[in-house]
């Protein structure tokens, strides 16, 4: 591949996901396009650039843009926020939302699906307490195929050795020849949509918990501003905002302000929206 | 340091698990069947235990009930580590007192999720 072409590349991953690949990961971009490129029958990187180049508004530069997407992810990743989920944010959520019985949660980087299948299998887990309540994930992500596999919840074994406890391997999945799928049960509690979070997510509402893991840190300054303002407007003003162990807000927005000893939590700062944030805080729920 | 007792008839597999689970700060001893594994838990616990199913002599379910009986024996954390990958065979193994299950083919990654869902690291 060509500087140029990968520089083209680079650009059009920047506007189109948000994504910022660094100079140095060419390797990355090649192992990743070689296959798209050999899928739609083009004999090297330079004839798919060049057909990106001449229809940008075909499918093929979707594929080449959701193909160098990174999607790694696994079952309760980090452990953590899944703990934080269990025993802070849900206990307060149900004592705070006695009422409307409705609890909204957002996971916007989904991935495969792993991430909102575990908080659903720890929501199921709860039961007792959740009992009454309507319960919504919405799970989102950039690429339509991902979507589609998280749907399925058919996972290899080294997909369910990754982060979940035999338990609920035996207790929440069926085996399907080497594969495993998710319960019905478990698939029907969540919505799967594609998103880009670079554009207008308002339609989808306001959320209690929001679950941004691991995608902004990929995004350029700016970009990662702009989604948490954005986001900002969309969380309830006691709900929570849960990033990776790696990211936070602190020095590039204060529309969240950090919870006090849970790493990765954040909360919606009522303070900055009144002191003129740019984002239009939304008061009404979806 | 934590000590692991690697009991899988194959060498290579020990050696690949010894490699792993060094990388991860145990001290590391090993049996090619539940016969020796048995002895040397009799002689001394360890704190895990990577228990491969299908081997000659004393198979590893076999050796799992053993172990369980021994005075301490509910001690060490068990993790199974088999190409026994099937649902019967893994509700059999959390029957008879396994902590956790690993299905082969296995790499670094997941051995070290799984020890830590068992508290071992």
């Amino acid at each position: 591949m060509t500087p140029n072409d990968f520089d083209f590349l680079r650009k059009l991953l920047r506007d189109r996901s948000g994504l910022v690949l660094s100079a140095e990961k060419q390797y990355l971009a090649e192992s990743r396009l070689l296959p798209v490129a050999r899928r739609h029958g083009l004999a090297s990187l330079g004839d798919l650039v060049g057909e990106v180049r001449a229809r940008p508004a075909a499918p093929l530069s979707i594929a080449v843009v959701e193909a160098m997407t990174t999607n790694e992810t696994f079952f309760y990743r980090d452990k953590t926020p899944f703990e934080n989920f269990r025993d802070f944010i849900m206990p307060a959520l149900l004592a705070a939302r006695r009422r409307e019985k409705r609890i909204r949660i957002w996971c916007a980087a989904a991935s495969t699906g792993q991430e909102p299948y575990s908080l659903a299998m720890t929501l199921t887990d709860m039961a007792a307490a959740t009992a009454g309540f309507r319960i919504e994930i919405i799970a989102t992500d950039l690429s339509g195929d991902v979507v589609e596999r998280a749907k399925a919840g058919v996972y290899s074994q080294f997909e369910v050795q990754r982060g979940l406890p035999i338990q609920l391997l035996l207790k929440y999945f069926t085996q399907v020849r080497d594969s495993w799928q998710i319960a019905p049960e478990i698939r029907a509690m969540v919505q799967f949509r594609t998103l880009n979070l670079l554009n207008d997510f308002s339609p989808l509402g306001t959320f209690d918990v929001v679950f941004c893991r691991n995608v902004l840190i990929d995004f350029d300054q700016e970009t990662k501003i702009g989604v948490f303002n954005r986001m900002a407007g969309q969380v309830a003003n006691d709900g929570y905002l849960v990033l990776g162990a790696a990211e936070t807000v602190v020095g590039l927005t204060d529309t969240f302000k950090p919870v006090p000893e849970r790493r990765g939590l954040y909360m919606p700062n009522p303070a900055a929206r009144r002191a003129g944030s740019p984002t239009k805080f939304a008061a009404a729920r979806a | 340091m934590k000590t692991c007792l690697v009991v899988d008839d194959s060498s290579v597999i020990r050696k690949v698990a010894r490699r792993i689970l060094e990388g991860l700060d145990f001290t590391i001893e090993e049996a090619e069947d539940g016969e020796q594994a048995l002895a040397a838990c009799q002689r001394k616990l360890p704190e895990a235990i990577l228990l491969d199913w299908n081997m000659p002599k004393m198979d590893g379910y076999e050796f799992l009930r053993m172990l369980r009986r021994l005075p301490g024996g509910d001690g060490p954390k068990v993790v199974f580590c088999t190409t026994e990958n099937d649902v019967a065979h893994i509700a059999r193994a959390l029957h008879a007192g396994a902590n956790e299950y690993i299905m082969k083919p296995f790499d670094k990654e997941i051995v070290e999720a799984k020890f830590q869902e068992v508290g071992l690291i």
